[in-house]
């Protein structure tokens, strides 16, 4: 007794794609997103890869390499055939200092985005389905968290517990997950109003198991776009942090602090800046570009930085 | 006879605050109703009429205003979620949009399965094979319960929610214009299979609907709605040849009719004005505005449901002045 | 309208007060040792025993905080003792130089911003439109800081090898000593504070104007026959930049972070530069108090934008 699907014939050999798939095979097609998401690949496997490139080029972070490393003078050396990108005030090899560089932003950067939205997307949940009294007083905090001086008081945190890596994570996390929670909020509250949870209530569901089953598939999609697009916050963040001296502690190199470096040296040492500063530029761009062509992917219809029409 | 009722509605009222504070939309306004196990109830009116408000009542996927649902003898008007649950298994509803009635991120199975989920009744492979059972009764592929709805049309995506209805074999369905969204000649497929599987289950209705043509064809009974009130209510044959009040004999005389010639001579009873607000409806009479045979009375006096001249108990209007015959209706 | 500012007005004293009790937790209740991290890491242990005595550190916690609390009511927040100096005097002394910083840049980031995003959405896809994408995605991906050294590094360094000394590296001129200096010294950090956030409002502007201008009055307006430069800009800009408005109120915040890094690029002696120097000397009382004033400064401003937003749109009153 089945009836033929009224699905057009066309679409036949798509049939049993799940929008999932569906998505990834827009996303392969879109050549900003792919050279975007292979630059974030390689990315991590240079941090992953970190110590096996000093034990390739025979140099590693901390070392002081006087001889080689500093003018007569005692001045930094510029890039040449030994040091790839130059070495800096003590000596020490940027370029090696840049890779490692690369492990701090993108730990830092992920985990801390990781926190943010696994607390926002359980607040945000919160608020959106159960309404009422609950949802005034958590968005009107959300509100309070994001109109907030994020800096200032990452400096008052820091100021208490001292700066370190555990620190500027939770630092992160902390400011970042109030703009997602306000995000999911929204959708929570459209997806709310949709007749298939009012479908699940009729069936005698919990509150609960709509949460879950019903609510949180729907929000796949715009949490993972919006985890891509904050991952570069994030990033950003901490290397202004570690700018101010509020992050990692040197020696640990990290793109802000060699940056905050550059700016006692870089009249005489113009690579200083170029180098982490071309690092972070690049990986920022990546996951930006990377996260569009993931809201496009799984969102068509949602305007795109670089329309091509 | 009594043992018989299976859904009684008393007095059902539900009104929505505008604002804050201030006038309230009153889309139910005092319904009472009776539904049998194993009949079709249909439920006619004009959109607005709150229809949906009050399936939605019934069902207590809200709370009411005032009033009360006893449903297979037991009130179930205040009960909390907590200790409705058991009574939503003998207690479902099918939707009208077929587009929005499922999770478009579910794929099918999960979605039918979801009876057996919440109420613990089956599991793995039980629960699968249950699954693909009931897909096959509605007329599904029971190989497609991969798939996600967006692959299935709008009539196959009803039968969806038809299977999600009937899996843990209710006594009473509430039909919330189920087959609106349909095109005519799928309608009709989907009629036939709730007509089927009534027998089959012993299924009692609530079909709600404005197509006066489709409620005919399912409805033992037939219950017409304006404006939040239910105002006629007859043995469905009985409704359509002899309707009582004016704006059942409107409705009626608007509805269209295939042969041209017939419709030609039918004598056509024009209302004037609009449906009023229901946040302010009329004094008296709800209809009185509209009614060509409103008089003094129907302002001020709100007439009761009740068996009028020489009907049977089965036949209740709510009309001072009851309707004999179509020509009272139309000008001359 | 008046309930609507009282609600907002009360909702901005709960705020006050809470981050007051957040900041008390924080710095006097929570650090192992208050006296000893306020005393500074210099001090003896008969300063600290000073310390401890004079803020009352023996007392009961509730009482501190009461204590606290009156002190701010009077505007006494602390004393430095790293800089032997009341805090308020060290805060009110740098606050003209953040002050300048901070509303000039605002200044600068809306009028590029807005501008951009009016160029780009009346001529789109074209040169201009792709020329300011590309700004925008740069401006979305450098941090503030980054700016800041690329415009130390080009349009001073440079220049000032090239002989042209048009920009300064850092430093600050009261404007009340001389003007035009105050300015020269403070385009750069202008232009930093603004580049990174004209970005995003070029973008808002855009994506809003286009959204107006596709609307149904403003087809008729065109089709009324006025110009192109009317319907823009006295038509369709006015609803076109409530969005713009809105996220200001959110940026208040963000402002006062890019301060911060500006500052501490070209050696601004305003509030953030002080706020980072205190971390490194742990000295407590003058970061509570920045934070104290600069979250007083934040409420006042998103009440403010608050309000004339509800000035714009009648709906929002209701709330």
């Amino acid at each position: 007794m089945s009836t033929t699907p009224l699905v057009a014939r066309g679409e036949r050999g798509i049939a049993g794609r799940s929008p999932f798939r569906l998505a990834m095979a827009r996303l392969r097609r879109d050549r900003v997103a792919m050279v975007s998401a292979g630059t974030v690949l390689v990315l991590v496997l240079v941090a992953l890869a970190a110590p096996l490139i000093a034990h390739l080029v025979g140099h590693d972070p901390s070392t002081q390499y006087r001889e080689t490393g500093l003018t007569p003078a005692g001045l930094p050396v510029g890039p040449n055939r030994h040091f790839l990108f130059g070495t800096d005030n003590l000596g020490r090899d940027v370029f090696i200092r840049v890779v490692y560089g690369t492990r701090i932003s993108l730990l830092v950067g992920v985990v801390s985005t990781l926190l943010a939205v696994a607390l926002g997307v359980v607040v945000g949940v919160t608020a959106g389905y159960f309404q009422g009294a609950t949802d005034t007083v958590l968005a009107r905090f959300m509100d309070v968290v994001l109109s907030f001086p994020f800096l200032l008081f990452a400096i008052a945190l820091v100021s208490v517990a001292g700066p370190s890596i555990v620190v500027s994570v939770c630092v992160i996390a902390f400011f970042s997950w109030a703009a997602v929670g306000r995000i999911v909020r929204g959708q929570t509250l459209s997806i709310r109003e949709r007749e298939y949870i009012a479908a699940a209530r009729s069936l005698g569901a919990g509150d609960i198991r709509i949460m879950f089953v019903d609510v949180l598939p729907n929000l796949v999609a715009p949490v993972i776009v919006y985890t891509t697009l904050l991952i570069p916050t994030a990033i950003v963040f901490e290397a202004t942090l570690s700018f101010l001296g509020m992050g990692v502690v040197p020696p640990t190199p990290t793109w802000g602090n060699m940056l905050s470096d550059s700016l006692q040296y870089y009249q005489v040492a113009w690579w200083f800046i170029l180098f982490p500063g071309l690092a972070l530029l690049i990986t920022t761009l990546a996951f930006n570009l990377l996260g569009d062509g993931v809201r496009d992917a799984l969102d068509p219809a949602t305007e795109r930085l670089f329309a091509e029409e | 006879m009594t043992e018989d009722v299976l859904l009684q509605a008393g007095d059902v009222a539900k009104y929505f605050p505008l604002r804050q504070r201030g006038p309230q939309v009153r889309a139910v306004d005092g319904v009472s109703l009776t539904v049998h196990r194993g009949e079709t109830l249909g439920l006619v009116g004009e959109t607005g009429c709150g229809k949906s408000t009050l399936a939605r009542c019934l069902t207590r996927l809200t709370d009411l205003s005032r009033g009360t649902i006893v449903f297979a003898g037991r009130d179930i008007t205040r009960l909390s979620r907590h200790q409705l649950a058991p009574v939503r298994r003998d207690l479902q509803m099918i939707f009208q949009d077929p587009y929005g009635s499922l999770n478009p991120r579910r794929r099918v199975g999960s979605i039918i399965g979801d009876p057996f989920a919440i109420h613990g009744v089956a599991e793995g492979r039980d629960r699968q094979r249950r699954v693909q059972e009931l897909m096959d009764r509605v007329g599904l592929n029971p190989e497609h319960f991969n798939r996600y709805p967006a692959e299935f049309s709008g009539g196959q995506r009803q039968r969806i929610g038809v299977a999600r209805a009937i899996a843990l074999r209710p006594k009473l369905i509430v039909c919330d214009e189920p087959v609106s969204a349909l095109d005519v000649s799928i309608q009709a497929q989907v009629i036939n299979l709730l007509d089927d599987l009534q027998d089959e289950l012993g299924l009692a209705y609530v079909f709600i609907s404005h197509d006066l043509s489709v409620v005919r064809h399912v409805s033992d009974r037939v219950a017409v709605m304006y404006l939040g009130q239910i105002v006629e209510t007859a043995p469905a044959r009985q409704l359509y040849e002899q309707p009582r009040h004016p704006y059942t004999a409107a409705l009626l005389s608007a509805a269209p009719v295939a042969d041209p010639d017939l419709a030609d001579r039918r004598r056509r009873v024009l209302l004037t004005g609009d449906v009023p607000s229901p946040v302010a409806p009329p004094t008296g009479c709800r209809f009185h505005p509209r009614c060509p045979k409103a008089q003094a009375r129907c302002t001020v006096e709100a007439p009761a449901l009740t068996a009028r001249e020489s009907d049977a108990g089965t036949h209740l209007t709510a009309c001072h002045f009851p309707v004999h015959s179509v020509d009272e209706l139309v000008p001359r | 309208m008046l309930r609507f500012l009282l609600r907002r007005l009360l909702f901005g004293l709960l705020v006050l007060w809470l981050i007051s009790i957040a900041v008390f937790v924080l710095f006097f209740v929570a650090p192992h040792d208050p006296a000893r991290t306020i005393a500074g890491r210099q001090a003896t242990a008969q300063t600290v025993a000073l310390v401890r005595h004079r803020l009352g550190l023996d007392q009961p916690v509730l009482t501190q905080y009461g204590h606290f609390l009156t002190r701010l009511a009077h505007g006494d927040l602390g004393y430095s003792y790293y800089n032997s100096e009341p805090v308020r005097s060290l805060i009110f002394a740098r606050l003209p130089v953040t002050l300048s910083l901070t509303l000039g840049g605002a200044v600068l980031w809306l009028l590029l911003g807005v501008s951009i995003g009016i160029a780009s959405a009346r001529h789109p896809r074209s040169l201009i439109d792709r020329a300011s994408t590309v700004f925008v995605l740069g401006g979305l991906s450098m941090p503030t800081f980054l700016v800041g050294l690329l415009l130390l590094y080009t349009l001073f360094f440079r220049l000032h090898i090239a002989g042209i000394d048009a920009f300064p590296g850092g430093g600050y001129v009261p404007f009340t000593q001389s003007p035009a200096q105050w300015a020269q010294h403070l385009v750069l950090p202008w232009l930093t504070l603004a580049l990174v956030s004209a970005a995003t409002y070029s973008r808002l502007t855009r994506g809003s104007l286009l959204e107006v201008l596709g609307e149904d009055y403003v087809r008729t307006a065109r089709s009324k026959g006025i110009s192109e430069r009317r319907v823009v800009y006295r038509h369709a800009l006015r609803s076109a930049l409530t969005p713009v408005v809105t996220q200001l109120g959110i940026d208040v915040g963000a402002l006062l972070g890019g301060a911060i890094i500006t500052e501490n690029v070209f050696g601004l002696p305003g509030l953030g530069q002080l706020a980072v120097q205190s971390v490194t000397t742990q000295d407590l009382p003058v970061i509570v108090g920045i934070v104290l004033v600069a979250s007083f400064f934040v409420v006042a401003a998103n009440i403010a934008v608050d309000l004339m937003y509800a000035v714009l749109d009648p709906r929002v009153r209701r709330r």
